[in-house]
């Protein structure tokens, strides 16, 4: 079966940089340095190295550990609301007239997108660590929201790196992050957005060495970041798994999720990687159009290189000079993606599309108005492709959207965009 | 594999050991605030009194810059600096001054975009001696160092306050050129270290490695740089410099006309103060 131009059952063996691989498996990665194939690694100051590797250890252990395992699994069920629904959304499937769609519901989590899921593993883990203070990078702020969060729960301070560009149009965010006693510092440097708050984290990591913990919010940064909020995101996937096998008595034929850094996508896939008969297409943010320059598609429209600990794909010039991204949506407003799905995309094994800012929003207003539920922006592009593909699909096709967020953040900069004065 | 007989490096350490004095090196970013004013700037930088030149490449991104580096190299970024244009400009350097190092510092994924074999030969045609590369640990440098070490090219490992004796084999097993040691936990321009815990970390490091060693970050008076030249063999002066540079532009970034003597008045005043350092 062939639709939109993926081959379901491909032939995976594919040719990366002259040699021929054939992986055993998807679900190896990274290796023990941490690297995807070519990308990932840990590319970062010899200041922050020995911490770095610290982390690495401590997650080392913490995995091996099932008091670990139990003290998250409580967290998650009974402070984040997890397992998140597998609802079967009725309306639209009438609506697109093709593939059954199902919503993995991560916006019903607590703080309102799948950012806890991974923030309250790592804030476990640094209690673990023994550090004292958490500082985190945040775009959207739903991971600042969710990281200042599990800090009131655990009562350690909280600094959040913000775009002032992002906080002037994620001003609830702001708030709640402020009500939540997180000291919010607004990043004017480079084009004020997610990738320079991310540069002035580590930067406040290389000067806080001794006590303080980095809570990365997406499946990028430094070994072992990525692997890590992967294995706290899959929780996604592997719920997505039983609950599609008790509702429909099989696996799921086709998994969509939206990257910014990829991590709710990487937590819906990463547990079927090895299903041959499952499908996965990641969506991003494709701005006013991958032609026009402005969008934030590093895979689409990006070159590996070498950013914030990890190579990857990056939106960068021909000097390597990082380029700025744009989407309307400023939790996918990033020039980078992990460096995991940069692996899957030489080897083909997952689809990268884009979805540009209008198709976003209309879909935006189109699941407020058929399900009820206002979605977050960056799901909205997920929408938006899901919107494109099922029609085309037979009505036995099982289709799974990772709706990883809800638009309460949102509805102040889609008013804007409408047009519409609130 | 590499060149023949001493190089640059290596020369001017051992000259500086004649002289028995530790050497000032100074870091200024390639194409601050314009082209033409940073090659009239690096020009002057050897007869002021450097006796070793680091050449910051512009990045968008640089991590381990504080507020005065990142806003330089954005300025040069903005004149229409790069790469290229850096290494065309430690050629016209090098028709002046045939003894002074340079050495390049920076983040990789510029060098990783013009490729790692090119810059390598680029650089060392260009008269470059060196490269520092931030967010290259030894871990990751092995696909640049292969190619330097051909070209001979230094790579210059970093060593900081978070290198621990079981991490320090692993920064000097293939350093080359000399040591540079980070002097604070931090980024560059924000604090300075005190002079104690810098003998300390010399002296812990020369226990791992027979290379000279440079300290830099947190050093910008005189009287800084003259403390650290008792314990190292060079002290690194960047920030300071890079913001009396910046004091000297006007409202639209512009440079004013004494901005190059300015700068150069401060590095005498540095070198002054390095060359009286192991007298007292
Ligand atoms: C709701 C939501 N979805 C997606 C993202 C993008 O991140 P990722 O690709 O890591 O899931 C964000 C980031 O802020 C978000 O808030």
């Amino acid at each position: 079966m062939t639709y939109r131009g993926f081959k379901a059952g491909a032939d995976w063996r594919i040719t990366v940089r002259g040699i021929m691989q054939t992986p055993n498996s998807f679900r190896g990665g990274p290796d023990p340095r941490g690297h995807f194939g070519i990308y990932g690694g840990r590319y970062v100051a010899e200041t922050l190295m020995p911490l770095v590797l610290s982390v690495e250890a401590a997650y080392g252990a913490a995995k091996d550990d099932p008091d670990f395992h139990a003290q998250l699994a409580y967290y998650l069920e009974h402070y984040v609301g997890r397992p998140s629904p597998l609802y079967f959304a009725e309306r639209l499937t009438r609506h697109f007239g093709g593939a059954k769609i199902y919503f993995k519901r991560d916006e019903l989590n607590h703080t309102g997108a799948h950012k806890i899921n991974n923030v309250m593993g790592q804030i476990l883990l640094a209690r673990r660590m023994g550090k004292r203070r958490i500082i985190a990078e945040t775009g959207a702020g739903q991971h600042g929201v969710a990281t200042a969060t599990a800090c009131a729960l655990f009562d350690l301070p909280c600094v959040v790196y913000m775009g002032a560009t992002d906080i002037e149009r994620q001003k609830p965010n702001v708030f709640r992050m402020k009500l939540l006693g997180a000291e919010v510092v607004p990043v004017h440097s480079g084009t004020a957005t997610l990738k320079d708050a991310m540069n002035d984290a580590l930067r406040d990591w290389v000067a806080h060495v001794d006590d303080t913990f980095y809570v990365i919010g997406t499946v990028a940064g430094p070994h072992p970041y990525p692997a890590m909020v992967r294995d706290f995101q899959s929780i996604i996937g592997r719920e997505t798994r039983e609950q599609m096998i008790k509702a429909e008595g099989r696996l799921p034929d086709t998994l969509v999720a939206c990257i910014g850094g990829g991590s709710n996508a990487m937590g819906l896939f990463h547990p079927f990687l090895d299903e041959p008969s499952v499908a996965m297409i990641g969506v991003e943010a494709g701005g006013h159009g991958i032609d026009t320059g402005f969008h934030a598609a590093s895979l689409n429209g990006g070159q590996p290189g070498v950013l914030h600990g990890n190579r990857t794909y990056l939106l960068q010039d021909e000097d390597g000079q990082i380029d700025d991204a744009h989407s309307i949506s400023a939790g996918l407003d990033y020039p980078g993606i992990g460096p995991e799905h940069a692996w899957l995309h030489d080897l083909g094994r997952v689809q990268y599309v884009a979805i540009t800012d209008r198709e976003a929003l209309d879909a935006f207003q189109l699941c407020s108005r058929q399900e009820g539920i206002i979605p977050a922006l960056e799901p909205a592009h997920a929408l938006a492709h899901v919107g494109k593909i099922a029609p085309d699909l037979p009505r036995d096709h099982l289709l799974v959207m990772n709706l990883c967020g809800r638009g309460d953040k949102d509805i102040f900069a889609v008013a804007d965009h409408l047009g519409v004065q609130l | 594999m590499s060149r023949p007989g001493p190089t640059r490096i290596e020369r001017r350490f051992a000259r500086l050991r004649e002289e028995g004095r530790a050497g000032l090196v100074v870091y200024l970013i390639a194409g601050d605030p314009d082209p033409d004013t940073s090659l009239a700037l690096f020009q002057g930088l050897a007869e002021a009194g450097a006796d070793l030149v680091e050449i910051g490449m512009p990045f968008s991104d640089p991590m381990a810059d504080g507020p005065a580096i990142q806003a330089a190299g954005q300025r040069a970024l903005k004149r229409g600096m790069n790469l290229r244009r850096t290494l065309a400009m430690v050629r016209r350097l090098r028709e002046r001054d045939a003894d002074t190092p340079y050495v390049v510092m920076g983040y990789y994924n510029p060098i990783y975009r013009y490729g790692v074999e090119a810059f390598a030969r680029d650089a060392v045609a260009a008269g470059i001696d060196g490269a520092i590369v931030v967010d290259l640990p030894p871990e990751e440098d092995e696909e640049l160092a292969e190619p330097a070490r051909r070209a001979g090219l230094d790579i210059v490992r970093l060593a900081t306050p978070t290198s621990d004796e079981a991490r320090l084999p692993a920064i000097v097993g293939r350093a080359s050129g000399f040591l540079y040691y980070v002097a604070i936990t931090g980024i560059t321009g924000t604090r300075s270290a005190d002079s104690a815990s810098i003998d300390d970390a010399v002296a812990r490091l020369r226990r791992f490695s027979q290379l000279p060693i440079a300290v830099g970050f947190g050093i910008r008076t005189p009287a800084q740089a003259a403390s650290v030249a008792k314990a190292a063999d060079a002290a690194v002066v960047g920030s300071a410099l890079v913001e009396r540079l910046a004091l000297n532009l006007d409202p639209e970034g512009h440079a004013k006309p004494g901005l190059v003597d300015a700068v150069l008045a401060d590095i005498r005043a540095l070198a002054a103060g390095v060359r009286t350092a192991r007298l007292i």
